[in-house]
């Protein structure tokens, strides 16, 4: 009972107090629109709220936006609202009296994406000139998303009183795209695309090619108007399809199907005969034409359309592009300046490509590098390598459950997974790898053997969800360059990583007491135990090196994919193709093996940019080729190390 | 030649007794022909598992016997499959269209008939193109010629390929396992026309025999299975005796020293691995009408492993040994997996097999590798030839 | 059906009349068969299916069961292994001797057993949302069809969002090759040129999705809206909203629409910065109804946490086997043949409001629901249409165009109008 009483009090006292300026009253009128709104019918309802010239209106219209706005079931009263548990804390609109109501009986507006964006339109001029740093940039973002002739004065206006540098540059930018398309004025749109000729943004190449837009057209006469191209017939458009647009303009009678002239005989069966023919005999294509036009003969049905007849409709008229915009010099500018443009994106394509290539490469690599010290340099096969990347990368995810800050726990879990992998390295080199070296393919098996052990243990441990493995904010986002060439921030910390630990594998192999024990056991057991170096302890140590690189690859991995239980056998057979075509036991092959692959991927999916399973396929296929012509890998051991 | 091979091989007759017998059971007691003892599902579990022994007894030879790990025979199973399936669906398909269209006023034109059959099978994937690769999918002689040709072809290409480079060992391996990944990553588009990740479905229904029982079906497909299996066994026991079995042994034991010898080890290893990828088309092309479907998943790197995990767990060496693996192995996991096994209560924590059967094989399999690496084939062996 | 005569047994003691049965049956209770993977790839989404619906038979049996008898669940697992599934249902059906099926979630896994189905004559509720293309007499469909889904959601792109180029993303499989199909020539026919819409099919699981987002965001260039409907499957959604996020691509420039991504994928998943994208469902957890609530506190009782979620196919489950309990109650029999001609005209209340329908074709008349993605891993419904018939053969392709399906009067899920004709009986698998 209270809470009626408060209701109706809110009620009577904040929406009795209507004044000459309120805005309820005009809500109200729209009430069924501002409730649900559609984008295709909102405008009327925006043109006249800000009719109204009420102060609040930006303030409702920004509330509106960001779904602050509570209609009231019983009388349909718009409010402003904040939820907090189940109260709501309402704000009249027009007085901006407040007070706190249970939530029950209100009902959230919530405008779809679509009108959110009109309503950040009409918001433009009311934050172009706003002392908010932040409101004046959302405007600019409201005028890129959808550039109006309207802006381009209001904004012109802004430019001057602009005081941030950022802020001013990009309203400079947007003024001119906005003159390209909007200026009254012939020369000023071609002195502003001209301006735009070394931008290769999206949104100045959006701002030209809408000027560039054409139609097209079929005419019998010389064509007229700013005519972009004409067609060749054979060459841009295809016979068929040149008689489809003749047909399309009402220019020609279009062609009967083969259907139809099934459908048209079913329907002049005669003593089950059609068109002088049985039937029954009507089961070849030919033969149905030939009754086909019997029946035309006989007037039925509309004459079939011959090939020469459509070839001769299709050469009397001239199939041409027409530019909307009627100013030749207009089109020729942005042509010109599109062209200048384009030439730009393509060198920055290759260079983006190319990134992501490079990226690809330091993924690859980074996967086999471990793969590169067990497999490469002491010839153990090792199907569980994957598996190691897991347990590396759910350490991560571990490691996140208790440390909650993204950026200490990335700091803890490097460490931690390279121990832990470290330790499962040497655990199995010591249980089992240990009494196989001598039967390598046994290795491969019983390796397997653990490999889905532990991704059936992980999946017991885990579940079969992916885990998230949140990077910390300052790997969020990617360096932009420029609208093409962008990278993100995580790939570039696994590209670092991945040199850190070239590096680092290449110091410890060529520089350290280890690396030359390691060297020395893998090249001659025997003559090493003789020399005082214990093959057992550096047999164990290798293995949990490359064990270890293993886990911080996972770790990394997980940042920037996801963390499964299957995600190692993922990466396994990729990872020994690449360490197989790089050439095994070097580190450097690896290197070039996981580029050739990386590049090579990239550059397939380029071709056929719609099927990335399908540059996968070829990948492998040539993989596989690769190998056969040059078993040894790209960088060929020589000598007696090489022998198997 | 023949009386001699297999007097030296007694082994050869208790197995072909021994799988009469089992056939002879399975008849009496399914629900076809007999008391209805072992129901329609389990003859074609039981179907199935013959053509995985027919194929580990292929993966023995060329692995046991010959030395190569290939990790890619599961692949060649794969293309039987797909080889028979392509014929299965087509012939099915036909059918029901040329009844659809049979009523019609005007009779359609060969190409409408090719179109709405086209339509019917890919239109599930999005498409109804007929591609190239269908071709011959009419023809059902043809089609079987395919299950042992393009296996042997791709074996003998690949092959080819791979021992002229003198790529070896675990090299090999994984060059196979890596067309065996190409194959299924291929087989996964959909570009490819064989209806991608969908495969071919519906194979159990054996076209014109429509109105003939499951019952029946699936005991007319395990009594081929059987006999397939008897055949091959037959077959590979006299390929791995006599001499031609002993240049093969030889190339396991020591390829160098063979070559010095004077054999040409690259053409016993090329006419192995063909041969046996033949054998595993056929088995693929028996098993995957019982299996009702193939699809790109069935021929997943892991697979092949699996293969050479049942060989190695049986014994290899001994083709019995690869038939026991394969039994034993794939008949174990169908029990436990399917829930089968009972959960075991540790009071603090519940077993649940679905959940570790795949932990305990993985630790199995490192102890048969460690422990017994002549498999329980080897056990075998041990029992009966102790006493001489 | 020679073989296996359980349900003819049925079907006589049906016949003998129905107040004396109930003991009778009794002592042969009510089996109604669970199919769904509960370990291999799918057992994450699956498993939920299978609580589900032991959830909703608990419940069922202690409001006294159907016919007087208590549901007896006879749950298997397939193990994500499609032939398997074929192998599980026929064990169900013959060996177990269920009177029903609840389960399968991939359409691979669906085509698997659908011949055993047919043949056996069962009866299977499939609760998931798919391409559509089919319709076969043994199943009912309690997911969306395109037109409950996709169809929607792309009018609501074009519509309110107004967006101009499209780029339909999807895994490389079924489902979304044959919705992007049908999308492709919906947009077609909408007036949207070919070069408007970009296709790119990935692998399961993809990871590397830099250079595609790149693709996306550069469709821009020619300065129409551009929009992503995307079919991708399971784990790639992950790393392709990470990578959305990197190459800050927000709601308001690019706007998503995900066909497969509920409630329980985001859970993986950080949503800070995919707020505001979109999903289109026949069910979102946060619909406001009565109904859900008690649904929702019903489902974390049973699984006793208060962090698992609810999601659609759930809710197709719900609907789908309480409207199985209403018409084997209205058939007083569990014949399959029975049960299906009663589950015709078939109403149930949805959870987010109206009345779902069973119809003639075996596909439900639901609202289709678009939600955005809120920082808390939810949605927000910002759309909700009147309920839409399922439509078993798309209106937009056609071949499909001149097929429909009418099980209670025509009597087949493929017929031909054109002709006049029934094309199959069987469905195409």
């Amino acid at each position: 009972m209270f809470r009626h009483l408060l209701i109706l009090a809110l009620g009577l006292g904040l929406a009795g107090a209507v004044q000459a300026q309120d805005l309820q009253p005009v809500l109200q009128t729209h009430a069924d629109e501002i409730a649900k709104p559609s984008r295709g019918s909102v405008s009327i309802a925006l043109d006249d709220l800000i009719a109204t010239g009420a102060p609040q209106v930006s303030d409702f219209l920004e509330r509106w936006q960001n779904k602050g706005v509570w209609q009231r079931d019983d009388d349909g009263i718009f409010y402003f609202a904040d939820e907090s548990g189940d109260d709501l804390a309402l704000q009249d609109i027009d007085s901006g009296a407040q007070l706190v109501v249970p939530a029950d009986g209100f009902t959230q507006l919530k405008p779809n994406g679509g009108v959110r964006r009109l309503i950040g339109t009409a918001l433009v001029q009311f934050q172009l000139t706003d002392p908010d740093a932040d409101r004046r940039s959302t405007a600019v973002d409201s005028i890129a998303r959808r550039p109006d002739e309207s802006q381009l004065a209001p904004l012109l206006k802004s430019i001057d009183g602009e005081a941030d540098k950022q802020l001013k540059a990009r309203k400079i930018q947007l003024a001119n795209f906005l003159s390209a398309s909007f200026a009254p004025d012939a020369s000023d749109r071609i002195a502003a695309i001209n301006s735009m000729s070394t931008d290769t943004s999206i949104e100045a190449r959006a701002v030209l090619n809408q000027i560039l837009t054409v139609t097209t057209s079929v005419s019998a006469t010389e064509p007229e108007g700013n005519v972009a191209r004409i067609l060749t017939v054979g060459g841009d458009l295809s016979q068929s399809e040149a008689y489809g647009r003749l047909v399309d303009a009402g220019l020609a009678p279009p062609v009967i199907a083969p259907n139809d002239i099934r459908d048209a005989l079913a329907a002049n069966v005669v003593d089950g005969r059609a068109g002088g023919m049985p039937t029954a005999q009507l089961n070849t294509q030919a033969a149905r034409e030939k009754a086909y036009a019997a029946l035309a003969q006989a007037g039925t049905v509309p004459p079939l359309v011959t090939m020469d007849e459509q070839r001769a409709a299709t050469e009397n008229h001239i199939f041409f592009e027409r530019y909307t915009e009627e100013t030749p010099a207009i089109t020729e500018a942005a042509r010109a300046a599109l062209d200048r443009i384009e030439t730009r994106v393509g060198v920055a394509q290759t260079v983006d490509l190319t990134l992501d290539a490079l990226s690809l490469a330091s993924i690859y690599f980074l996967a086999a590098i471990g793969l590169a010290i067990t497999f490469g340099v002491m010839g153990v096969i090792n199907m569980a390598h994957g598996e190691f990347i897991m347990m590396g990368a759910y350490t991560g995810y571990v490691v996140q459950l208790f440390v909650p800050d993204y950026t200490v726990s990335i700091i803890v879990a490097l460490p931690l997974a390279f121990a832990i992998t470290f330790a499962a390295g040497v655990v199995m080199e010591r249980l089992v790898i240990r009494h196989l070296y001598h039967r390598p393919l046994e290795t491969l098996l019983a390796t397997f053997g653990i490999s889905i052990a532990l991704q059936q243990l992980a999946k017991n441990i885990f579940g079969t969800q992916a885990r998230p493995l949140t990077s910390p904010a300052w790997l969020d986002g990617a360096l932009v360059f420029s609208d093409v060439i962008q990278i993100s921030y995580i790939r570039i910390a696994i590209f670092v990583l991945a040199l850190l630990f070239l590096g680092l594998i290449l110091f410890v192999l060529k520089r350290t007491r280890l690396g030359l024990e390691v060297r020395a056991v893998t090249q001659n057991p025997g003559m090493a135990a003789s020399m005082g170096i214990n093959p057992d302890r550096i047999n164990m140590l290798t293995f949990g090196l490359g064990s270890g690189i293993a886990g911080i690859a996972g770790v990394a991995i997980g940042l920037y994919a996801k963390v499964t239980s299957e995600m190692g056998a993922d990466y396994i057979v990729q990872s020994f193709m690449t360490v197989v075509v790089g050439g095994v036991g070097n580190v450097w092959g690896t290197l070039a093996g996981a580029s050739l692959i990386g590049f090579l991927q990239k550059g397939i999916e380029w071709f056929n940019p719609s099927n990335t399973l399908a540059a996968q396929t070829y990948m492998v296929l040539f993989i596989i080729l690769f190998i056969q012509f040059r078993p040894k890998g790209i960088v060929a051991q020589k000598g007696r190390a090489a022998a198997d | 030649m023949r009386k001699t091979f297999i007097s030296e091989n007694p082994s050869i007759l208790w197995f072909i007794g021994l799988l009469g017998l089992f056939t002879l059971a399975v008849v009496v007691g399914s629900e076809a022909t007999g008391t209805g003892l072992i129901s329609t599902s389990m003859v074609k579990t039981l179907g199935k598992t013959l053509c995985l022994c027919l194929i580990a007894i292929a993966m023995d030879v060329v692995w046991g016997y010959c030395g190569i790990l290939s990790l890619g025979h599961f692949a060649f199973f794969g293309i039987g499959g797909y080889a028979i399936g392509m014929w299965l669906m087509y012939a099915r398909t036909e059918i029901i269209v040329l009844n659809s269209l049979e009523g019609q006023i005007i009779p359609p034109t060969s190409q409408e008939v090719t179109d709405a059959i086209g339509n019917q099978i890919f239109g599930v994937v999005g498409s109804s193109e007929f591609p190239w690769l269908w071709a011959l999918s009419d023809s059902l002689f043809l089609q079987l010629l395919m299950v042992a040709l393009v296996p042997g072809l791709l074996a003998l290409v690949f092959g080819w390929l791979a021992f002229r480079s003198r790529v070896t060992g675990v090299y090999l391996s994984i060059l196979t396992q890596a067309m065996t990944l190409a194959l299924s990553l291929w087989l996964f588009q959909n570009d490819s026309g064989l209806r991608g990740n969908n495969g071919l479905s519906g194979l159990q229904n054996i076209p014109g025999f429509e109105q003939t029982p499951q019952a029946v079906i699936s005991l007319v497909f395990f009594l081929g299975s059987a006999l397939a299996l008897a055949l091959g066994y037959l077959l590979f026991a006299w390929v791995v005796s006599g001499k031609m079995g002993s240049v093969v042994q030889g190339i396991r034991d020591n390829e160098a020293r063979v070559r010095f010898l004077g054999y040409r080890v690259e053409s016993y290893k090329l006419f192995i691995f063909t041969l046996t990828a033949v054998v595993s088309g056929i088995a693929g092309a028996l098993y995957y009408p019982q299996a009702g479907i193939i699809n790109p998943a069935e021929l997943a790197t892991i697979a092949s492993i699996y293969l050479a995990v049942w060989v190695a767990i049986g014994g290899r060496g001994r083709l019995y040994g690869a038939v026991i693996g394969a039994a034993f192995v794939s008949l174990l996991s169908s029990w436990f997996t399917g829930g089968g096994a009972p959960a075991i209560d540790l009071g603090f924590y519940t077993i649940l097999w679905t959940d570790w059967w795949l932990v305990l094989l993985g630790v199995s399999f490192v102890c048969v590798t460690l422990f017994f690496p002549k498999g329980i084939g080897g056990l075998f062996d041990y029992l009966i030839r102790k006493p001489s | 059906m020679k073989y296996f005569n359980k349900f003819a047994t049925c079907a006589t003691v049906a016949l003998m009349g129905s107040t004396s049965i109930a003991l009778a049956e009794c002592a042969d209770p009510v089996k109604l068969g669970v199919l769904h993977s509960l370990s291999g790839t799918m057992a994450i989404s699956e498993t939920t299916l299978k609580d589900t619906m032991l959830m909703l038979v608990e419940q069922q049996n202690a409001k006294g069961g159907v016919l007087g008898c208590q549901i007896e669940a006879v749950v298997v697992d397939p193990a994500s292994d499609w032939p398997l599934f074929a192998e599980k249902a026929r064990e169900l059906l013959t060996v177990n001797e269920v009177d029903v099926i609840f389960g399968n979630w991939t359409s691979v896994s669906r085509k698997s057993v659908l011949p055993v189905i047919e043949e056996l004559n069962g009866l299977l509720f499939y609760p998931v949302q798919y391409e559509g293309e089919e319709s076969s007499k043994n199943v009912f469909y309690t997911g969306a069809a395109p037109n409950q889904q996709a169809i929607p959601a792309v009018d609501y792109f074009l519509e309110e969002l107004g967006v101009e180029k499209f780029a339909l993303l999807g895994t490389d499989y079924v489902y979304p090759r044959t919705t992007n199909n049908i999308l492709e020539q919906y947009l077609k026919d909408k007036g949207i040129a070919a070069e408007d819409i970009f296709v790119n099919y990935t692998p399961f699981g993809h990871s590397d999705w830099a250079t595609i987002v790149g693709d996306v965001v550069a469709l821009g260039e020619d300065g129409k809206q551009v929009g992503v409907i995307s079919t991708i499957n399971g784990d790639a959604n992950i790393g392709f909203y990470k990578e959305l996020a990197a190459a800050d691509v927000s709601a308001d420039d690019i706007p998503v629409v995900a066909f497969s991504v509920g409630e329980e994928e985001l859970s993986g998943l950080d949503t800070t910065n995919l707020v505001g994208h979109l999903a289109a469902w026949n069910y979102f957890m946060s619909a406001d109804t009565p109904a859900n609530a008690e649904f929702i506190k019903t489902w974390q009782d049973f699984i006793g946490s208060t962090d698992r979620v609810t999601n659609d196919p759930m809710e197709a489950h719900y609907i789908g086997f309480n409207m199985w309990v209403n018409a084997v109650e209205k058939a007083g029999t569990t014949d399959v043949d029975a049960v299906r001609t009663a589950m015709y005209g078939q109403t149930f209340p949805n959870l987010t409001g109206g009345t779902a329908e069973m119809l003639v074709n075996h596909h439900l008349s639901k609202p289709v629901l678009i939600g955005e993605i809120t920082a808390d891993g939810q949605f927000d419904i910002i759309s909700q249409t009147d309920p839409v018939p399922g439509d078993a053969w798309t209106d937009f392709l056609p071949e499909s165009a001149v097929l429909m399906s009418d099980w209670k009067d025509l009597g087949c899920g493929m017929y031909n109008t054109e002709t006049k004709s029934c094309v199959q009986l069987t469905s195409n698998y």
